[in-house]
């Protein structure tokens, strides 16, 4: 088991050292640099000179081989570099964003979970009821509505209209502004979880050790405590973990609609302006989260599926 | 007791149908079964008798339902039944083992604990007094090293040992009857032979009456003392055991009797193809359409 853990940790760094590559090539051939994106004190750019200066000052006239390099080589010193724009470590950037962006996504997640399997739960239950149908019809419509919408109406109908709660900022951290965010971001994983839900209960529902249990003289409620429930987390196992484990990246729409702090507004602000370091940073940290996700889901599958042996 | 333990009169199962009388899978079926008694069940599948045992339990399987009839258990109705007072009966009076032991346990609970249940539910026994009692029921069905045996999950089991808990499960609260549902289809002969003495023996200990449910004519005539012949539904013979294999009176039996291969002779001669399926199709039924058969047949 910790043999297990450890070597699939280790198997992430050839994944993160594809994925640095990767947003290091995307970034020296997308049009636009960090120097062009400031304007000297009016409307026009810089001088040619000054952006040069510019560059040389953040090693961007180096060629790309070399630039690849020395990250590397801090990299592996777990040193995510400069911000070029504040002149911070990046490290110190992320650490200040993290906890508001785990904040955001657990919440969220935590608000799937609770609502989302129990409503699965009950509508497969009793199949063709009125619950049933309005929840299926509810989570087509969660799954299909875009995130940055469903924000607008939260906002529109509880910040605008009715005045229950701010419509924007992180308040040190009060629930009150965790509220409409954790919502608009939970919504489809919360509709997915359901629909997901409802088929794997139906799914065990239909096999043949439920019959056996029938033919045993269990009463429903048993039956679903002793077996239905543990074969059901087996199935939406896998797909709880992968919500969580994008659920930080897919963040990013809702944090800056709500002027959230955390790392999705921080990647988005700095891709504005070509804060390299600074994005190369933030979509290390949310990769590394959804390898680490998906590494922990391995073991808790193993731990509900005796058939299932971690080597 | 002298009357029978399971008196069934008249069943009939059907799927109900909106736009006229409902299709009949069972039709006016039946039997009795005396308290310890073997008594099987023969028929080509699709004939009805895995959906009267399921019936019987009060678990039949959708859109199949019990239309008519009465199954006497000791003065009750089990078709009549509440709910409750069915579950209360189902396991712990009359139990079941199924054809698939290979599906028929929760593959992510314990041996142990699934036999263990039956205590839990039945004796109201905590689930600790009810683990030791499930050892002793997996070493009274002889699976070696019951302890062990009883910590393992069914995926690290054989089929014959499956089958092996599954009777343990069935037999743990000593029940009066013993619904067995192609209990050895899906085993190999050597393994089969083992499970039904198995069933034998344990059935004899306890006084266990069984209906043995099976299409292989060798399994009846080894472990029953009466027998009843279905086809599409209907019982066409019921007679001693004995007498139904030596001299068949139903023209369907001694067909199905004709058809088994013998020792000695060539694979055609001497052997007889069941041909008259005719005899196996109720055209009068109820809800009956020339549609039914096409699959079987060319087009109509």
């Amino acid at each position: 088991m910790g043999r297990y853990i450890l070597r699939r940790l280790l198997q992430m760094i050839p994944t993160l050292l594809a994925v640095a590559a990767l947003i290091f090539l995307i970034f020296s051939v997308l049009p636009g640099s960090f120097a062009g994106t400031m304007t000297g004190g009016g409307r026009r750019a810089l001088s040619p000179e000054l952006v040069a200066q510019i560059n040389a000052q953040f090693g961007l006239d180096k060629p790309l081989p070399v630039r690849f390099w020395d990250y590397l080589v801090r990299l592996v010193q777990f040193d995510l570099g400069t911000s070029f724009r504040t002149r911070e470590p990046v490290m110190d950037l992320i650490a200040a964003r993290i906890w508001p962006s785990l904040q955001l996504a657990l919440s969220a997640m935590a608000l799937a979970v609770t609502v989302g399997i129990p409503l699965g739960f009950l509508a497969a239950m009793r199949p063709g009821s009125l619950l049933d149908s309005v929840t299926m019809i509810g989570a087509v419509s969660g799954l299909s509505m875009p995130q940055f919408w469903l924000g607008l109406l939260l906002m529109y109908v509880f910040a605008l209209q009715l005045g229950w709660l701010p419509s924007f900022g992180y308040g040190e951290g009060r629930l009150r502004n965790l509220i409409l965010p954790a919502i608009a971001l939970g919504f489809a994983p919360l509709a997915l979880l359901a629909r997901t839900t409802r088929a794997g209960v139906l799914e065990v529902m239909a096999s043949d050790h439920i019959r056996t249990a029938m033919a045993k003289g269990a009463s429903p409620s048993q039956m679903v405590r002793w077996h239905v429930l543990r074969n059901v987390m087996v199935l939406i196992v896998t797909t709880m973990g992968l919500q969580i484990g994008s659920l930080l990246g897919q963040a990013l729409v809702i944090e800056k609609l709500f002027s959230w702090p955390g790392l999705g507004s921080l990647m988005v602000d700095s891709v504005a302006i070509r804060d390299i370091p600074v994005v190369q940073g933030t979509i290390l940290v949310i990769v590394l989260w959804f390898l680490v996700i998906n590494v922990l889901v391995d073991v808790i599958y193993a731990a509900i599926d005796p058939r299932i042996s971690l080597r | 007791m002298s009357g029978p333990l399971l008196d069934i009169r008249g069943l009939t199962i059907g799927i109900p149908n909106r736009n006229g009388p409902p299709l009949q899978i069972v039709r006016d079926l039946s039997f009795d079964i005396m308290p310890g008694e073997i008594f099987g069940l023969v028929g080509e599948s699709g004939s009805g008798k895995s959906a009267s045992a399921l019936a019987l339990m009060g678990l039949n399987r959708r859109p199949l339902t019990t239309l008519e009839g009465q199954a006497l258990y000791g003065g009750q109705d089990l078709l009549a039944m509440s709910r409750r007072s069915m579950r209360k009966l189902r396991g712990d009076r009359i139990s079941m083992i199924f054809q698939e032991p290979m599906t028929a346990l929760n593959p992510l609970a314990r041996i142990g604990s699934q036999i263990a249940e039956m205590f839990v539910l039945h004796r109201g026994l905590s689930w600790s007094d009810a683990r030791p009692k499930a050892v002793e029921a997996l070493a009274a069905v002889q699976v070696p090293d019951p302890k062990g045996r009883a910590r393992a999950y069914p995926h690290q089991l054989s089929g014959g040992l499956r089958q092996r808990v599954m009777i343990a499960m069935a037999m743990a609260c000593r029940p009066d009857l013993l619904i067995a549902d192609e209990p050895t289809t899906a085993l190999d002969v050597t393994v089969q032979a083992e499970v039904l003495r198995l069933i034998r023996e344990l059935c004899e200990r306890e006084g266990t009456a069984v209906l043995l449910i099976s299409h292989d004519l060798g399994v009846i005539a080894q472990m029953c003392q009466r027998v009843g012949v279905m086809a599409n539904g209907r019982l066409r013979e019921l007679r001693d055991a004995k007498a139904l294999f030596t001299d068949p009176r139903h023209p369907y039996t001694q067909g199905l009797l004709a058809a088994l291969p013998r020792l000695g002779s060539r694979a055609t001669e001497g052997r007889h193809r069941l041909a008259d399926l005719d005899m196996a199709i109720d055209r009068d039924a109820p809800g009956f359409s020339e549609t039914y058969l096409r699959p079987r047949g060319e087009a109509a």
